[in-house]
């Protein structure tokens, strides 16, 4: 395999923007070339399997940025685990797309499939960094392309959404993301990621590598710890594809990746169970876990609540991998690509209901389900899955987290995540019950059916996947090997 | 310390208390007057003191000026220094120069504002200035609630929106 | 013949300018008087990088003005350092020239464009002359005629506060040139000599002096007063705000970095940075002035709503940046100071070029008026955009690059109290830009202005060439950073 692949296939949905700005005037030119850039890139990742599970490590600089410092793409198996799961999602979201945008006759739609796709490939370019600079240039190429899809609408609200949005994730990235950066340059001397982590001899203390450590989570700022979740639920001004691929596909994935990749590659896990360094960024994420929930509960617009939600479910990976145990490892990056299956297919259902109801709250609900049969069961299905009930794939990474915190000796975790599944039925199974159980509210005409086949089909696909890994985990564990028992 | 050597002090060093003396009077016009006209004056004594200062700087006890003497006895003499007075020609030519431009200045404000009176230029034009970003920004206050008004409206079903913004805020 | 020619590049620089600006006066008409700034600029730059290649390759140059052998005749010094800087005046001036045409066609009177361009060829003439000269009174008479020439152009803006605004720089950069020449008189007292490198020999033996002291307090302050550092920065906004766009572009990417050039020049290769910095306390000093620029210009820049002030206030904080770079006296310190004197007159180069455009169109720039742009001017507001999250840090842009090295100077020494101003002020910059960019995004146009079309190709090509160059810096630095290394260990390595 040759290593200039890496490169290109980091820069091939980016130069397939150009292509699509060209054939803006052709929405099906425009769409089809959309697709098959997302397929395309999803078959050249998947290319990559075989040599990574086997152990080999490709890696390509490109140039130097700094001196001593390149561009640099190392494929590891996290990465390529992210970066599958990105490219697999984003031709099912791109052809949802298509149906949302045309269904609901947004405006400036190829500024959104450019965008879309220029977010895909910093989102590529995040999973295969191969150092901290790498990294932090692709993760605010991701906050800057992205910006234009969530104010899309470019009303006062998007305005103030986009604010809060920008000023949140460049904040916390300049301010807490960027000194963290320079001060692991200064004490180890390189910004290379390391399986075996970079403090090694560096002789930091477990304040110091607590505070370093809680600094580069809070600079994850798309990690969305408490306090500084709030730009996600302001990103829900976004058209609900833009959401889906905000919440499933690349942007908070890309968070929680940077976060299990600092922990592995730059700290390492034997060096934060040896220190406990991780200890005070667990409680964060625990306390994020339920206090994000418990928010949930009480939104009544759906895509806030299952903007919370995502709060929550980000703080699982964020658990597995402050947990320090290669079990936490194991169960975060499983729950990357469990939470993205179940999280699409829910907000692909929430714009699905929007385009053929203009309905957003879930009180408006009531009885739905009838006109809108396989939107509702998916919705269903894709509740059990995150809440984790077999059979759907939401059990594993909740299994192996759960294990990761026994492995670990924090029975107080078990509790939380138990205790966050009880909350996760009652906030997000209220949503089929009133569809199918409660009677359709009076001002409910009878014509209404299922959205059009461009966004149904794809939450079926993902729905359908989420199924599918309960009874074939493999692809993931064969992937995560190296952390599996 | 003696009468005699307080007095050798001030007489001894003469020049450069009137170097400091001119500079001061010269920086306190500046600040001091309204009229452009006057404080280009005092830019000028400031200007002046330096010029002197160098000139001072040259002078060696007991030399004459630098003018080369030819015939009986013109190896004893002692000349001051000629580099400094040289280095203040160009400092001359650079304080007039500032001078004409700081007086052509002077013309074309008094051609746009009928006064060289610093008060009344800045009265008649600079004053304005805060009140113009105070008024720019009300512009912009009263755009951008047209534009949330016009938003608003746009959107039909957005009663409960608004009250769910609200909610999310408190949290 | 060749080598002949390459022997005489150094004085090429200036002499050419001082050259073509009788030329431009001469020829009486704008348009010719254009084309011989263009390509006086050009050449220059052209002869700049020859100077720079010359100097990485063969050490630094030494020519003696007229054949009169250093330290009694002017000699012109080329080293690491100052090659750098005369690359950034000489790009940017050539850039900017391409800009200017279209742009000195709607704000300058046509009868006076000549006058105009003979004026922006001397304020060339006197920054290139800065640059290059290694005689310290030499360094007085260009930093005057760069100045008095800007306050000529500064006076040419189109709003009559322009001339008011000019009259206080006048009088202000006045007072900064004659606290420069009492320095450099009590130099010459002390050590009889004005070439820097004499001087920089001669001194150690009288150090301790009070002489020695005030000199050097005196030219701290002249400069200061030059580069606009913070208590000193009153005349800055008001001068850049009224002055015609392409002066405005022009002097804010490199009149104040030649001033903080100046600074060094007497402060490293002269005083020493052991004399400056460990004898006495003005590293200190600096470093809580560059804290207080950078906050108080970022604080003010917020406020604005005429975004040429707004870019004025932010430059008085960017100069806190470069300040506090050398302020450390350390190698990574000066060399940080070097790349962001560079990267921020890029950065500052193409804003106020693409608000110059902004303003070609529209005669106004308050955030009002150009509410709705960017659907308008498209490509003019891309250009401000990235110019922006140049200026803010974001990462592939040369502003992140400075960012990176002056934080790693300031941490080194474990200053981090520092490196949370540097953040802050990044942060406040993210501000300011983010109201321009939803003013230009966000809000439709005024009501009644009629729509409007892009700038002329010509403005359009040079600021996207400097943003370009922005972002091909931002992504390989090394080049950069390397250069400003060497200038680094030029400077500290004759100090100490």
């Amino acid at each position: 395999m040759s290593m200039q692949w890496l490169g290109w296939l980091v820069a091939f949905p980016a130069l397939m923007s150009l292509l699509v700005a060209a054939c803006g005037r052709w929405p099906n030119v425009r769409e089809s070339v959309s697709v098959a850039t997302a397929a395309l890139l999803f078959a050249g990742i998947a290319l990559f399997i075989d040599p990574v599970t086997s152990g080999e490590r490709p890696s390509l600089t490109l140039f130097e940025v700094l001196p001593g410092i390149g561009l640099t793409f190392t494929l590891e198996p996290l990465g390529l685990l992210f970066a599958l799961v990105a490219s697999g999602l984003w031709p099912l979201t791109t052809i949802y797309a298509a149906g949302y945008m045309r269904g609901n006759e947004e405006h400036a739609q190829t500024r959104f499939f450019v965008c879309f796709a220029l977010a895909i490939s910093a989102a590529i370019g995040i999973a295969f960094s191969g150092n901290l600079l790498t990294l932090f240039i692709f993760y605010e190429m991701l906050t800057l392309s992205t910006y234009p899809l969530v104010t899309h609408h470019g009303d006062v609200e998007s305005r103030n959404g986009g604010r809060v949005y920008l000023g949140i994730l460049l904040t916390t990235s300049i301010g807490f993301f960027l000194p963290a950066i320079i001060i692991t340059y200064l004490i180890t001397g390189s910004i290379t990621f390391d399986e075996a982590g970079l403090f090694g001899e560096a002789g930091l203390g477990v304040l110091g590598a607590g505070a370093l450590y809680a600094l580069f989570l809070y600079g994850t700022g798309k990690a969305a710890l408490m306090p500084f979740h709030r730009w996600l639920p302001a990103a829900m001004v976004a058209p609900t594809p833009v959401s889906a691929l905000l919440h499933a596909v690349a942007v908070v994935k890309a968070g929680v990746f940077i976060v299990l990749k600092l922990t592995v590659y730059v700290f390492g896990v034997q060096f934060l169970a040896d220190t406990g360094a991780s200890e005070l960024m667990m409680w964060v994420a625990a306390f994020t876990v339920l206090g994000a929930s418990l928010i949930a509960m009480t939104r009544d617009n759906l895509k806030a609540r299952l903007a919370y939600s995502t709060v929550s479910q980000l703080s699982y990976i964020v658990l597995g991998a402050t947990m320090a145990s290669s079990f936490g490892i194991l169960g975060g990056g499983m729950h990357i690509a469990m939470h993205a299956f179940a999280k699409i297919t829910l907000f692909f259902c929430a714009g699905a209901i929007y385009t053929a109801t203009h309905r957003k709250y879930v009180s408006e609900l009531d009885g739905l389900g009838y006109a809108m049969p396989i939107t509702f069961t998916a919705f269903f299905i894709a509740s059990v899955s995150l809440i984790g009930i077999p059979p759907m794939g939401g059990i594993w990474s909740k299994w192996y987290l759960m294990e990761g915190a026994a492995d670990s000796g924090h029975t107080a975790i078990i509790m939380v995540l138990a205790l966050s599944s009880l909350l996760n039925i009652v906030y997000l199974l209220e949503i089929p019950t009133r569809a199918f159980f409660h009677n359709p509210r009076p001002d409910t005409p009878r014509s209404w059916h299922e959205a059009p086949w461009a966004c149904v089909i794809p939450l079926s696909i993902t729905a359908a996947g989420c199924i599918v890994w309960f009874f074939y985990p493999l692809p993931f564990l064969t992937l995560l090997a190296p952390w599996a028992p | 310390m003696s009468l005699a050597s307080i007095a050798d002090n001030f007489f001894g060093l003469f020049n450069y208390w009137v170097v400091i003396l001119l500079m001061m009077i010269g920086f306190y016009t500046v600040i001091s007057h309204d009229n452009l006209v006057k404080k280009l004056i005092g830019l000028n004594l400031f200007q002046t003191a330096v010029f002197v200062f160098y000139i001072s700087m040259g002078k060696i006890s007991g030399s004459t000026a630098p003018i080369l003497m030819s015939g009986k006895g013109s190896e004893d003499v002692l000349y001051a220094h000629p580099l400094p007075h040289v280095l203040i020609l160009t400092a001359i030519v650079v304080g007039v120069s500032t001078t004409a431009l700081g007086l052509a200045l002077v013309v074309r404000i008094n051609e746009a504002y009928g006064s060289i009176e610093e008060d009344d230029v800045l009265e008649a034009d600079f004053e304005t200035q805060e009140e113009e970003t105070e008024e720019e920004a009300e512009r912009m206050a009263r755009a951008e609630a047209r534009q949330e008004r016009e938003s608003a409206q746009q959107d039909h079903d957005d009663g409960r929106e608004e009250e769910d913004d609200d909610r999310e805020t408190r949290s | 013949m060749i080598e002949a020619f390459f022997a005489q590049m150094p004085a090429l620089v200036i002499v050419l300018p001082l050259l073509a600006a009788p030329i431009c006066v001469l020829l009486h008409r704008g348009g010719p008087s254009w084309f011989v700034y263009l390509l006086t600029t050009w050449a220059c730059f052209a002869l700049a990088f020859l100077l720079f290649v010359q100097v990485k390759i063969g050490g630094p140059i030494s020519y003696a003005m007229g054949g009169w052998a250093p330290p009694f005749g002017i000699e012109l010094r080329l080293d690491a350092l100052n090659t750098v800087v005369l690359l950034l005046v000489t790009g940017i001036a050539a850039i900017s020239s391409v800009y200017a045409k279209a742009s000195v066609a709607a704000e300058i009177a046509s009868e006076r464009a000549y006058l105009f361009y003979a004026a922006l060829l001397l304020c060339f003439c006197g920054l290139a002359g800065i640059t290059v000269t290694g005689d310290a009174f030499n360094l007085f008479v260009f930093l005057e005629i760069s100045s008095l020439s800007s306050y000529a152009l500064i006076a040419m803006g189109s709003k009559r506060r322009a001339l008011l605004s000019a009259f206080q720089y006048l009088i202000m950069g006045t007072i900064g040139g004659t606290f420069l020449l009492i320095g450099i008189g009590f130099l010459y007292m002390m050590t009889g000599s004005l070439n820097m490198a004499d001087i920089a020999s001669r001194l150690p033996a009288v150090a301790d002096t009070r002489t020695v002291e005030a000199g050097l307090a005196f030219i701290v302050v002249g400069t200061s007063l030059k580069f606009a550092l913070f208590p000193v920065h009153v005349w800055l906004p008001n001068a850049y705000t009224y002055a015609p766009s392409s002066v405005s572009a022009f002097i804010a990417a490199t009149a104040t970095k030649v001033a903080v050039y100046a600074l060094m020049r007497f402060l490293f290769t002269v005083f020493g940075a052991a004399y400056a910095f460990d004898q006495l306390p003005l590293g200190e000093v600096l470093l809580v002035l560059s804290v207080a620029a950078m906050l108080s210009g970022s604080m003010a820049a917020i406020f604005q709503t005429d975004v040429k002030r707004l870019l004025a206030w932010s430059s008085i904080a960017q100069i806190g940046y470069i300040v506090m770079g050398f302020a450390l006296a350390s190698s990574a310190g000066v060399s940080a100071s070097v790349v962001h004197m560079v990267n921020h007159g890029l950065i500052k180069g193409a804003l106020f070029m693409a608000v110059g455009a902004m303003f070609w169109r529209l005669r106004t720039i308050s955030l009002n008026d150009i509410a709705g742009l960017g659907r308008q001017m498209p490509i003019t507001s891309a250009a401000f955009v990235v110019a922006g999250l140049s200026l803010i840090g974001v990462p592939a842009t040369g502003g992140f690059i400075s960012k990176w090295v002056l934080l790693e100077a300031v941490m080194e020494p474990g200053h981090y109290w520092l490196a949370a101003a540097i953040l802050v002020s990044s942060l406040m910059a993210l501000i300011y830009i983010g109201r321009v960019v939803e003013a230009l995004y966000f809000r439709e146009r005024p009501e009644g202005q009629p729509p409007v079309g892009e700038a002329p190709v010509l403005m359009l090509t040079a600021t996207w060439t400097l943003v370009l160059a922005n972002i091909v810096l931002g992504l390989y630095a090394t080049p950069l950073i390397g250069a400003a290394e060497r200038a680094a260990r030029a400077v500290l390595g004759a100090g100490s």
